[in-house]
């Protein structure tokens, strides 16, 4: 039967597909595969979705070897949803890429591009499906190093240091999370996060285990981009193929959140973590980075740094939602990943737009864009209404369940900060806005077209997403909610 | 066609004319036609709900939930059917002016101007007939964006500089304050709807009460309550219909109706008058009031003299709300139309008097009253109204909202609300008595390109005719606000003091 | 006795620290990517020292041998290798590459290139 081992081939497939995009040597073929392969995560990201929802979450042994001595994957609604999010973004940029790739990867590489998207994308999706702390860190690494290749196929020769940059505080990262692990394995004497959740009360007292929390903690904070940490993200989104900075901006620091409240509530629990005070340091983090870096983002001439400033912010929302401890808290944290991934893959995929026509990502260059793309910058416009969290899109939903977490722990400082980011990102977003819309195209500059219908669709179906998801929010709540209740061990 | 279905046409209607204007773009004479005609079927859409009202139906449709527990829910209530008859009946009006006035300064990218134009009204009708505060709060924020590009249309510098503070403060209060609010209230209460009576009663202490009622009323930034109110005035570089309708009738008026709305319907008129905190908010409504008017008789730019004029009577609404009895709610809910009314009448002509002499300063209107005969009998009309005297509809508003003052026990707001009379004949008349008394200047100084040898030239005739229908209705509400009282009287029946 | 029975864990620490510094100190790529190296294998001796048994052998299975180390640890680190060595070869190849492009592998020079383009 099939349908048994769903949550293997959701890894498995995208992961030895990779290897026969490198054996076509061609453009499309491999372009065909990592579609199809995309599409196929896609369908069945879906169907595990709906499986957990309706019944008991999943738990697949890998080769049959019984927990904890064999590897486990295990599909609840968290991991489901976040499948479903990397695997749908996955599928809408692969529609996407062709016409972004032609321009900014020259022709013989693209084959290399679409391998190492491939095993990006399995190594993420292997990432959230895996029920075995040391087993993350496998996915982790497939998925790190193929991303830096990825970064480095950037256009310009700045995209190889930001990723060999990006290389060694990633691998550094990825270390910390096995020295974690090892003072983990070291106390419990198992891998397996159900299993170590088990055993890990008994010792939770020791100074080995708050040391483990700690490495734990700043080694995924670095793949994350969590503030301060964030140092590597802003450069490697600028320099990047604008496909893969819209696809990572997406997905890659989403699973990291991922992996963290993983740890931190699976592995660990809600006690373990009140007693230490690590929820408030995140808040402090959190709180930081969305003042700081909206602030910084204001500052910016280039449109993907820019937005890449902006990411960091709103990756201190969903650390503030979990720093909370509350469901409500987790579940904006939650929803927030999936409706930031919405937003920004939507924003950036604007700009691969943009770039393949005026061959510019400078805020400068955009001028009188909306007269000439009028499409693209309709989708920016409402993709940035997302990001400011106007009514009627994702972006409101989140910030809605961020706010009341705040209020319902009467935390009236937070929720007004939370706020006064949102008016920040205002003023970073309208800056471009006014210039593509009211200030005309300088005289002389060559006529440019709007994007091709092959990439204005993809688009046009992620802002569709960010407005059906913000009105329709019974997916997106109801997953985030159960999501948040398992987590906090709270029956359904 | 049954109520539940009269209110989605009603908000439909527009948007789907916005589709309407933006294909027949290239053809501007089906494109006036489309927006005439959208705007016609959208007065009759909110005409046909009034006998449902008056025969004390509520009809009420909800066609989504967007957040489990939390709908987008239209209601028709007396208030919203007051607002939502003048936002559409003036916009007939106002499209009349408009194509006069855009066609004869040759404006650009005309489209887009009456495409968002329909969007913007769209949004009004949704905020008229918001069942709850959250529905209000989509369509205040829509209106906010829609209204944008109106605002920065001309493109120039100062115009998107005007755009900025505009936006910058609407959205900031509404994003900062007015969000945080509702989010409080919906922790506080589990429910958003508006409720005769209000929500907020015994579950939220006196004191965070007050703290409630400052954040609403400086989160709706569109009731341009000092120090907020710098949008306003920076709004006026859009093309006068703008002004005219967006910023002396719909957008400012979806500020003070929201005002009401949560005076009447989330904290509920009792509980508001119980807990004492509105003292404090009729004091900063009244020195906004005061203030504004001295600030406006200052001002040389006839818009900006108007638009200062409106901050004031914007204030009268919100004052009226604070004080909190019921005649001084339905004079402040009659004082929308009212104003809505006298204010359009005078945007109008001034629009009138650019497009015809381009002409913006008062200190340049000499003797433009034997130029313009018509348009400045038209002005008279509207100062008469704005001042609150008879025989024009703001002499009704004016005298209900004294009588709740002193109903109130608030003497001290009475004589607000006479010195404020007396300021606003000061900044009004004196622009008459230049136009009708002083005579022509010697136009070799002049610097604007006038003709003043010819006889009489007024606008062109669609802009003549708007601000005909305009002065006319001005005269029409002070024999029919009877009418509008009874109406609105719901509003005051929860009321236990009198 | 105690400190003898703790060498690998000190070692630990120490190699880590050095490997560490290098990666922060050190401006010349390649002297960052055997920091890198030194980092990761301090780790791997983590591991190793983590799964001995006292008195225990190799964990082979025979007659007779009834205390054996945990071979567990000893695949995770047979995998983490792995990963250490890809990372290392990408990290060298992209040394290369960005020596082709900038003419140095120089953190400091590069900087100062990249700072001059954005001036310009």
């Amino acid at each position: 039967m099939i349908s048994a081992h769903l949550p293997v081939l959701q890894v498995i497939l995208p992961l030895l597909s990779a290897p026969l995009c490198l054996l076509f040597r061609r453009t499309y073929p491999s372009w065909l595969v990592a579609l199809i392969m995309s599409w196929a995560s896609f369908a069945i990201a879906a169907i595990l979705l709906g499986q957990v929802l309706t019944g008991e979450p999943i738990s697949y042994l890998l080769g049959d070897w019984a927990a904890p001595w064999g590897i486990e994957y295990k599909v609840d609604v968290l991991a489901a949803f976040v499948l479903l999010l990397v695997s749908g973004i996955g599928a809408i940029i692969m529609l996407f890429a062709p016409g972004s790739i032609a321009a900014e990867i020259p022709e013989d590489r693209v084959y290399l591009f679409y391998t190492m998207y491939l095993l990006t994308f399995s190594g993420l999706l292997g990432m959230v499906i895996t029920g075995d702390v040391f087993n993350l860190f496998v996915f982790l690494e497939i998925s790190s190093l193929s991303t830096y290749v990825m970064i480095s196929l950037g256009k310009s020769r700045r995209a190889m240091t930001a990723a060999f940059r990006y290389l060694v505080l990633g691998t550094v990262g990825a270390t910390f999370y096995v020295i974690g692990v090892g003072f983990l394995y070291q106390m419990t004497g198992t891998l397996n996060m159900a299993d170590v959740a088990d055993k890990l009360p008994a010792v939770t007292e020791t100074r080995t285990i708050l040391v483990a929390l700690g490495f734990l903690t700043v080694g995924i904070g670095l793949k994350l981009g969590l503030f301060p940490v964030h140092l590597w993200l802003p450069n490697a989104y600028t320099y990047a193929p604008s496909v893969v900075t819209a696809f990572l901006a997406a997905t890659a620091t989403k699973v990291a959140v991922y992996a963290l409240l993983r740890i931190y509530f699976t592995v660990f629990d809600v006690e373990a973590i009140e007693a230490y005070p690590l929820d408030e340091a995140l808040l402090l983090l959190g709180l930081a980075a969305i003042v700081s870096m909206s602030a910084v983002a204001i500052f910016q001439t280039d449109v993907k740094r820019l937005l890449a400033y902006s990411s960091v912010a709103q990756l201190g929302y969903m650390i503030i939602g979990i720093s909370f401890l509350t469901i409500t808290g987790l579940a904006a944290g939650v929803l927030h990943v999936f409706n930031h991934g919405l937003m920004k893959a939507a924003l950036f995929m604007v700009i691969a737009c943009v770039f393949l026509r005026i061959k510019s990502v400078k805020i400068e260059d955009m001028a009188g864009l909306g007269k000439s793309m009028p499409l693209t910058m309709a989708a920016f416009v409402l993709a940035g209404f997302s990001l400011i969290g106007i009514p009627l899109t994702v972006g409101f939903v989140s910030k809605w369940y961020l706010i009341t977490a705040s209020i319902e722990q009467s935390n009236w400082i937070v929720a007004a900060l939370i706020l006064f980011s949102s008016l920040l990102a205002v003023v970073y977003f309208w800056k471009v806005v006014e210039i593509a819309y009211f200030r005309p195209r300088n005289d002389g500059a060559a006529p440019i077209s709007e994007a091709p219908a092959l990439m204005l669709v993809p688009l046009w179906i992620l802002v569709g997403a960010n407005i059906f998801f913000g009105i329709h929010t019974d997916l997106t709540i109801t997953s985030a909610m159960a999501a948040a209740q398992s987590l906090m061990e709270v029956g359904p | 066609m049954t109520p539940e279905l009269t209110i989605l046409l009603a908000i439909g209607v527009p948007l789907l004319g916005s589709a309407a204007i933006l294909l027949t773009g290239k053809f501007p004479n089906i494109r006036e036609t489309a927006t005439l005609v959208t705007a016609v079927t959208l007065f009759l859409a909110v005409v046909s709900l009034v006998p449902v009202l008056l025969a004390g139906g509520r009809p009420s449709v909800t066609p989504l939930e967007i957040l489990p527990g939390l709908d987008i829910t239209f209601t028709v209530e007396p208030l919203g059917m007051l607002f939502g008859l003048i936002a559409s009946g003036l916009w007939i009006v106002n499209s009349l002016y408009s194509i006069g006035y855009m066609r004869g300064n040759k404006e650009q990218n005309q489209t887009r101007f009456y495409f968002f134009f329909a969007i913007a009204l769209s949004s009004a009708v949704g905020v008229a007939f918001a069942g709850n505060m959250l529905t209000l709060f989509i369509f205040y924020e829509i209106l906010t964006l829609s209204t944008y590009p109106l605002v920065t249309h001309s493109g120039k510098p100062e115009a998107l500089k005007s755009g900025r503070t505009y936006l910058g403060i609407l959205l900031s209060t509404s994003i900062g304050l007015q969000l945080l609010a509702i989010i409080w209230t919906w922790q506080a209460t589990g429910t958003l709807d508006f409720q005769s009576g209000g929500i907020l009663e015994n579950k939220v202490t006196s004191g965070v009460m007050a703290i409630l009622l400052f954040i609403y009323m400086y989160g709706i930034g569109k009731a341009a309550l000092m120090p907020i109110h710098r949008w306003l005035p920076a709004a006026m570089v859009a093309p006068t219909p703008v002004s005219a309708l967006l910023h002396a009738v719909a957008v400012v008026k979806a500020g003070v109706f929201t005002v009401l709305k949560v005076v009447i319907y989330i904290f509920g008129i009792d509980t508001l008058n119980g807990s004492g905190a509105s003292f404090a908010l009729a004091s900063v409504a009244a020195f906004t009031l005061l203030a504004a008017s001295i600030v406006a008789f200052r001002k040389d730019n006839l818009k900006a003299r108007l638009a200062y004029s409106t901050i004031s009577q914007l204030s009268y609404i919100v004052l009226a709300a604070a004080l909190a009895t019921g005649a001084s709610i339905i004079g402040g809910s009659m004082h929308i139309a009212m104003h809505a009314f006298g204010k359009i009448t005078l945007f109008f002509c001034a629009g009138a008097i650019y497009t015809a002499h381009h002409l913006t300063k008062v200190s340049e209107l000499d003797g433009i009253g034997r130029k313009m005969p018509i348009t400045m009998a038209a002005f008279l009309i509207g100062s008469l109204s704005i001042i609150g005297l008879p025989p024009m509809g703001g002499a009704w508003s004016k005298w209900h909202i004294m009588l709740g003052a002193a109903e109130a026990d608030q003497l001290i707001f009475v004589f607000v609300f006479m010195a404020s009379s007396i300021l606003s004949a000061a900044y009004l008349f004196p622009i008459l008595a230049r136009a009708f008394f002083k005579p022509l200047p010697n136009m070799k100084s002049s610097s604007a390109n006038v003709n003043f040898s010819g006889g009489i030239q007024e606008a062109p005739v669609f802009s003549l005719v708007a601000i005909c229908i305009a002065a006319t209705g001005t005269f029409l509400m002070f024999f029919y606000a009877g009418n509008l009282a009874e109406m609105l009287a719901p509003l005051a029946s929860s009321v236990t003091k009198p | 006795m105690e400190l003898f029975g703790l060498l690998n864990y000190w070692l630990v620490i120490v190699l880590m620290m050095i490997g560490f510094y290098i990666v922060i100190a050190q401006g010349n790529l390649v002297k960052k990517m055997v920091g890198l190296s030194i980092f990761q294998v301090s780790v791997f001796v983590f591991y190793i020292s983590v799964g001995r048994v006292a008195g225990g052998t190799a964990p082979i299975l025979a007659d007779g041998i009834e205390v054996f180390s945990n071979p567990l640890p000893h695949v995770l680190i047979l995998t983490a290798i792995v990963v250490g060595v890809a990372t290392t070869a990408l990290g060298l190849a992209m040394i290369v590459r960005i020596r082709d492009s900038f003419g140095t592998i120089e953190d400091d020079e590069i900087l100062a290139i990249e700072k001059g383009e954005d001036d310009k």
